[in-house]
């Protein structure tokens, strides 16, 4: 297993550039957001925590279709299923969506502070926009997984990935902005959506792996 | 046990295409009339019930508002219930019944929000709110259209049941945070006033009504499922004839 977690971070590295692409994707949502609603800083401040969840949303969405499909390219995707007897199918997705998660979310929330600063942000939304994040962001990968596996056999699969999930992913969403409220503002709690969130992770990372390896099952020809 | 034995090899009969036909095409008159019926009796009985003192006339929405967000819902516990039974029994007609059911569930929580929406106007002063009920049917809407792009997206019918199964069974998920979301959290839409602990809290003249219409859309429901199941049978049998009649044409074509 922790040699299918190198060897996937390997790739991913070597796949070019995939984590690059993610964080200049959502460099541009942040940098479209002041046109769109004007460069008004303090509204830029207030909005700030949300644009950042949102924009890693989507940046996190747009390489998940590859979690897959690079490997049924290679033919090594029919290999992880039909070890399913020695190598249990849903820990080894449990691996892959790990390994995703730190080469192409990881990036993301690194380069949230220097995005922050873009939206006049002051340093403790910045620090619980990550924090939250970092809570966060697995189990949008794990709800993804699952769409990646659904969509694995289909030549363009990446839109439908981001229409199936984008629905599921809400939840995740509305509690991690609601914390990084809850710690700008003295009067919203922080620690009780904080904690939502990271249960949401921890529900999507038994739930997320078990079905994406029941698609992948299904759906090998 | 053997009772369960009878029922399993009941719903093994179904299996078969050819009898599941015969049955949808002996219940589906019934059922029909049956819906018309209800429905002409709920509309009687709607448009007879005292206005609400408050609510006036708007009230009358309610009568087909919440028939359609209830079959919202019952129609997306069908559709788990059948992904089960593709995944777990793999019964033949549950992907069949699963895909029926999707366009049509689709149609009531459309029909749930548009109602909800009209009836929210005179009475909220705003089309639409972002609160956490209209929220998750909001979410229910976008899941349902996304298993329809779900299954446009496949060639093989019953690999796009498989996938369609599991995003369905994922996405169930999203029924029971409907059904309490305005017990958890302090919303504009009405806490439950039917389905509660320690009965209705509704009139009764204007319970049966609501009561009668909800029936009534169920076995419209029902009709029209089993119809579209039947449609989707029909539509897989010619799809099959064609490619066998394209096959045996290549050959004579080949001889």
């Amino acid at each position: 297993m922790w040699a299918l977690y190198l060897r996937d971070i390997r790739l991913g590295v070597r796949a070019g550039g995939g984590a690059f692409v993610g964080v200049l994707f959502f460099l541009t949502i942040v940098a479209v957001i002041p046109f769109g609603v004007g460069p008004d800083l303090a509204l830029l401040a207030r909005i700030g925590p949300a644009m950042l969840w949102i924009g890693a949303l989507l940046a996190s969405l747009l390489g998940l279709e590859r979690l897959f499909q690079a490997d049924r390219e290679t033919g090594s995707l029919d290999l992880i299923v039909i070890a399913d007897g020695h190598h249990w199918l849903p820990l080894t997705v449990l691996v892959k969506c790990l390994a995703h998660w730190t080469i192409s979310t990881l990036p993301l929330i690194i380069a949230v502070p220097v995005f922050g600063l873009l939206l006049n942000m002051d340093p403790l939304a910045i620090g619980a926009t990550a924090l939250t994040l970092v809570a966060g962001t697995p189990a949008i990968t794990f709800i993804g997984a699952t769409g990646a596996a659904v969509a694995v056999a289909l030549p363009r699969g990446g839109l439908l990935v981001s229409i199936l999930v984008l629905p599921l992913t809400i939840p995740v969403l509305i509690f991690g902005v609601s914390a990084v409220n809850g710690a700008v503002d003295a009067t919203a709690p922080f620690l009780a959506p904080f904690l939502v969130v990271a249960a949401l992770s921890m529900f999507f990372a038994v739930i997320g792996p078990f079905a994406a390896a029941t698609a992948l099952r299904a759906l090998s020809d | 046990m053997s009772a369960t034995q009878i029922q399993t090899s009941r719903l093994t009969d179904l299996a078969n295409p050819t009898r599941f036909l015969a049955l949808a095409g002996r219940l589906i008159p019934w059922l029909a009339g049956s819906t018309v019926l209800l429905l002409m009796a709920g509309l009687h009985l709607s448009f007879t019930a005292p206005e609400d003192y408050q609510q006036g006339i708007t009230v009358r929405i309610m009568f087909i508002h919440v028939p359609f967000a209830w079959l919202a819902m019952m129609t997306y516990s069908i559709m788990a219930v059948a992904a089960l039974g593709t995944l777990v029994w793999k019964h033949p007609l549950a992907d069949v019944a699963a895909k029926a059911a999707i366009p049509i569930g689709a149609v009531f929580t459309f029909l749930a929000l548009f109602t909800g929406s009209l009836w929210g106007k005179p009475m909220w002063g705003t089309w639409w709110v972002w609160d956490a009920r209209l929220t998750s049917v909001f979410v229910l809407l976008l899941m349902y259209l996304g298993l329809i792009a779900l299954h446009r997206a496949f060639d093989d019918p019953v690999k796009a049941g498989r996938a369609a199964a599991v995003i369905t069974l994922i996405g169930f998920i999203n029924i029971p945070i409907i059904k309490f979301s305005v017990d958890w959290w302090n919303t504009l839409h009405q806490p439950a006033s039917v389905m509660r602990a320690g009965g209705p809290s509704i009139h009764p003249s204007l319970l049966w009504p609501l009561l009668v219409m909800a029936l009534g859309f169920t076995v419209l429901f029902f009709t029209l499922h089993l119809m579209a199941m039947r449609n989707e049978i029909l539509r897989r049998r010619i799809s099959t004839m064609r490619r066998i009649a394209a096959h045996s044409a290549d050959k004579e074509a080949r001889r």
